[in-house]
């Protein structure tokens, strides 16, 4: 069957050549991307589960995870972040050069690529991509990442093949911004953006042959609750190095499935041959048949940091209520913060919640982020004695009975929220509550469903302290603005309010403006150490563990790379190919 | 009336569960909420009678189980690190019936040993400890809830079939009305109007009167046929022609032939309502961590890995299962009483 899976592909190239000699597209020389990894052969469908339904295939407007899991298939990007390196890479432009003054980028792109319906890409599609993204009627997500200082980038056709980038300010590492920003065929969606309509493109029910892109596969079938089909697009802009052209595979069979649990039954099962975002649990589940059927793979940390904060929002609806007394109170005292951090135990947290599977945090850079994490901030191990020290200097006494009282004499306790749907923040929860027993605060948890939660701490700001987890789809310091600027819509222990309220606040603001601009690496690093060690310093947040990256696949599936850097499994898509021979082979 | 032996055997059963559940503090070798963080989902504690030489000793020992280094949940017993097994010892303080202070227990072993009855679950907690003070308000919910809905269905089902006309009209319809609601999705919903936080105290005496208000229904219906068949006997319409009240007459004549039928709803209710009470904590919508009670204990259970990795984490649902099968017995036996003697 290889030799038939080979014979597709000469023979889509042979339609290649005829379609450009017959004159209906510029005869162009290609310029592939050459792959540098093992030599695999064609054909099979990889069966991937996902555990929602994608909402759209809409690159300019999706914003839920399984979308984007699909469209990432379906489409390209000018510049690329490689997921093992975290370094960017050429992918549609294949070279850029950048001024000395960081304002302005040339981005030359390949030539004689075509989109999945055979129609050629050139720069025109570029600057069309980025009006859309940036024109604020469409609404699209990407376009506050496309934003510096601010002001939305402009991009310029120079020629057919090379576009001119400028920027309003200098942007450290602005190649970084270009990952995941998916090029749109103009031909196809320009009609539908002038009469402002682009955001209900391309929604499921578009007929397959309407959805086109750059990306190694194209949309072949989609089956309401059950599946999405993706097919090899024989378009796509990679070969390996014996010319072959890229994907191997066939076809991607995403299939839907209502939970993690259901998910990991059907990969035992041998029905789907990749499993991501395993959690610790099932993973342990999965040890047992290690070997047989599958690999799976522990990649060490991931971007995801898992904290416990308190309310800290300067906006106060109601002054006299109990919650506005521990707003002002004790939440603000940072040494009530310090004293509750020194209460919790980490280590136990990473050894139950995620059976060792995980690392301890004090800070919320994760070891993943190996090049700008900052080893040297400080992490104190656990100490109730150091806590109760702290609290005794900050005016707490306690009574007989061992409760914590406040310089009023009233018995300190308060309420974490969580998402009841998230068994591990859930178990992190009930262990803090444990800890602080020991301190002789009384927490009580309140489990709610996901969405009331970041209603109650994203827009009425009514909750006393809740357990988060926040993960970075980028290593770079400016993914994160968002989350440590004053201003930032991420910064959850104090929302709404541009302008710093404490000095140390001020001065992470300020640091995270230097870093943006700084252009030199080491420069941006020792800023950012410095927001590193404030955090673990003043505590807005208290970082608890962060789970490490754990995925599976078939031991047939050859090339597979995970990678700590989100999307983990599929990145590598295109080079994947099946060593198992014929039996699934479509 | 002749019950026989399979009645009163569950209905020792039942005593005996509930007789022991307010002293779960003492059968109990540990407090419900003491984290043993380096003994995450130990296995049941093996008794051993013989030590490593197999030499045999009347007082029973346990070994300290020891995780393997670098795994979660996996255990070697340390044979070499054995601790005897005492009656009646001294450990955590703990209450009983809410009043008495205490500290001792049945058995324990001495510090750093520990003993796991029922394994320990996911934060090393106790099982053996967690179900005992989990049976005790678990069997408390289900009999409080049915002791509510019997006294309001006997007291809104005796006015009905009493004085009939009006009264009747509107109780019936209420009676329909309750009725025709889906009972869970009715708790599930005034659960949710409840304020967020409550403590676990609050949260369990509102989780009980809540199951006992939603039931009422369905014995007032019984106890008002009851009630409408009575008023027309002859010894009733004697005792008012005598100039009886009819708080008398309701009292004297009526309650007491409802006493069958009552015991038999009693003994049905009872398990359907610990089962509601299982039902809404499994649901997280009960009482909460750390408290243990029979739902949100086998709540874990919704977690694959639990479910197929670690059996004793089961050992509520038997209980569940032990304490239905025995009140589904005595409402058995009883209605067969009942059948012989008329």
């Amino acid at each position: 069957m290889m030799v038939r899976g080979r014979s597709v592909a000469i023979a889509a190239a042979a339609v290649l050549c005829l379609l450009g000699t017959g004159g209906l597209f510029p005869d162009l020389p290609e310029e592939l991307a050459i792959s540098t990894n093992e030599i695999g052969h064609p054909g099979g469908r990889l069966s991937v589960s996902l555990r929602s339904e994608p909402k759209t295939l809409n690159p300019v407007t999706s914003t839920d995870i399984s979308s984007r899991e699909v469209i990432a298939q379906l489409t390209s990007d000018l510049i690329h972040i490689n997921r093992l390196s975290q370094q960017t890479e050429p992918a549609l432009a294949k070279t850029w050069q950048v001024t000395p003054d960081g304002l302005r980028y040339t981005l030359h792109l390949r030539r004689g690529l075509r989109f999945s319906d055979g129609h050629s890409f050139d720069a025109d599609d570029v600057v069309f991509s980025f009006k859309a993204y940036l024109d604020e009627n469409v609404r699209s997500p990407q376009r506050d990442l496309l934003l510096v200082g601010n002001h939305p980038i402009t991009v310029r056709k120079v020629d057919s093949y090379t576009v001119s980038v400028e920027l309003s300010r200098p942007y450290a590492a602005a190649e970084r911004l270009f990952d995941g920003v998916a090029m749109l065929p103009k031909h196809l969606l320009e009609g539908a953006y002038n009469s402002g309509k682009l955001s209900q493109v391309w929604s499921l029910d578009t007929p397959a042959q309407q959805i086109v892109g750059l990306g190694p596969f194209r949309l072949k079938e989609y089956v309401p609750g059950q599946r999405i089909v993706l097919e090899r697009n024989p378009y796509f802009w990679k070969a390996d190095h014996e010319g072959q052209r890229l994907p191997y595979l066939q076809e991607i069979l995403f299939f839907f499935v209502p939970n993690a649990d259901a998910e990991v039954i059907r990969f035992q099962a041998g029905e789907s041959d990749v499993i991501n975002r395993v959690s610790a649990e099932d993973y342990s589940v999965l040890e047992k048949d290690q070997g047989t059927r599958f690999r799976l793979w522990d990649l060490g940390p991931s971007l995801e940091f898992n904290f416990l904060f308190f309310n800290l929002n300067r906006a106060i609806p109601d002054e006299s209520s109990a919650l506005a007394q521990k707003q002002t109170g004790w939440f603000r005292l940072i040494k009530f913060r310090q004293a509750v951090s020194l209460a919790i135990d980490r280590e136990a947290i990473t050894h139950i919640v995620y059976r060792g599977r995980g690392t301890a945090l004090w800070s919320p850079v994760t070891p993943a982020n190996r090049l700008w994490v900052n080893l040297s901030t400080p992490h104190p191990p656990r100490s109730v004695q150091d806590a109760r020290a702290l609290l005794q200097s900050a005016g707490f006494s306690w009574k007989q009975d061992g409760t914590l009282l406040d310089r009023s004499l009233l018995p300190v306790e308060f309420t974490i929220i969580t998402s009841a749907s998230n068994t591990q923040r859930m178990k992190m929860a009930t262990m803090v509550q444990a800890d602080l027993k020991d301190l002789g605060i009384r927490v009580e948890i309140v489990p709610i469903e996901f969405h009331s939660l970041l209603d109650r701490i994203f827009k009425t700001h009514d909750y006393e302290a809740a357990v988060l987890g926040l993960g970075g789809g980028d290593v770079d310091p400016n993914s994160d603005m968002n989350v440590w600027s004053s201003g930032g819509n991420d910064h959850v222990w104090d929302l709404g309010e541009p302008h710093p309220s404490t000095d140390w606040e001020r001065e992470i603001d300020l640091l995270m403006e230097q870093q943006l601009s700084a252009l030199q690496t080491e420069k941006r690093k020792a800023l950012y150490d410095r927001v590193q060690v404030i955090l673990a310093e003043e505590l807005p947040i208290i970082c608890l563990a962060s789970p490490n990256v754990l995925v599976g696949a078939r031991n047939d599936v050859a090339n597979f790379n995970p990678a700590p850097l989100d999307p983990h499994t599929l990145w590598n898509s295109p080079e994947l190919f099946l060593a198992r021979g014929d039996s699934r082979h479509q | 009336m002749r019950y026989g032996k399979r009645f009163a055997l569950s209905l020792l059963c039942i005593t005996v569960l509930h007789g022991i559940a307010p002293f779960a503090g003492f059968f109990a070798p540990y407090d419900y909420a003491e984290q043993n963080r380096n003994l995450p989902y130990a296995p049941p504690s093996k008794i051993h009678f013989r030590d490593t030489q197999g030499t045999f000793h009347w007082r029973p020992c346990i070994c300290l189980p020891k995780e393997r280094q670098g795994t979660f949940g996996v255990y070697d017993e340390d044979r070499g690190n054995c601790f005897p097994v005492h009656f009646l010892v001294r450990g955590t303080r703990y209450r009983v019936l809410g009043v008495f202070q205490s500290t001792i227990h049945l058995f324990g072993v001495s510090s750093p040993g520990k003993i796991f009855v029922l394994g320990s679950d996911g934060y090393g907690r106790d099982g053996l400890s967690r179900l005992l003070y989990g049976t005790c308000l678990s069997l408390f919910s289900g009999s409080l809830a049915t002791a509510l809905t019997l006294g309001l269905g006997v007291l809104l089902g005796t006015i009905a079939g009493y004085f009939g006309g009006w009264w009747d009209a509107i109780i019936m319809r209420l009676v329909e009305l309750f009725l025709a609601l889906p009972w869970l999705y009715l708790l599930l919903g005034i659960r949710a109007f409840l304020p967020l936080h409550i403590d676990p105290s609050q949260a369990f005496l509102l989780l009980i009167a809540v199951i006992g208000v939603v039931g009422w229904a369905r014995p007032a219906r019984i106890i008002r046929g009851i009630a409408l068949s009575e008023r027309e006997r002859g010894y009733v319409l004697a005792a008012r022609m005598f100039g009886a009240s009819d708080a008398y007459v309701m009292r004297r004549h009526i309650a007491p032939s409802t006493y069958g039928v009552l015991l038999t709803q009693a003994a049905l209710l009872a398990p359907q309502y610990i089962a509601a009470e299982v039902t809404l904590s499994f649901l997280g919508l009960g009482v909460t961590e750390p408290v243990p009670t029979w739902g949100n204990m086998l709540s874990v259970l919704q977690q694959y890995d639990v479910l197929v990795s670690y059996w004793w984490m089961w050992a509520p649902a038997g209980a569940l299962i032990l304490v239905g099968t025995m009140y589904w017995r005595l409402a058995s036996a009883q209605q067969t009483a009942e059948v012989t003697a008329h």
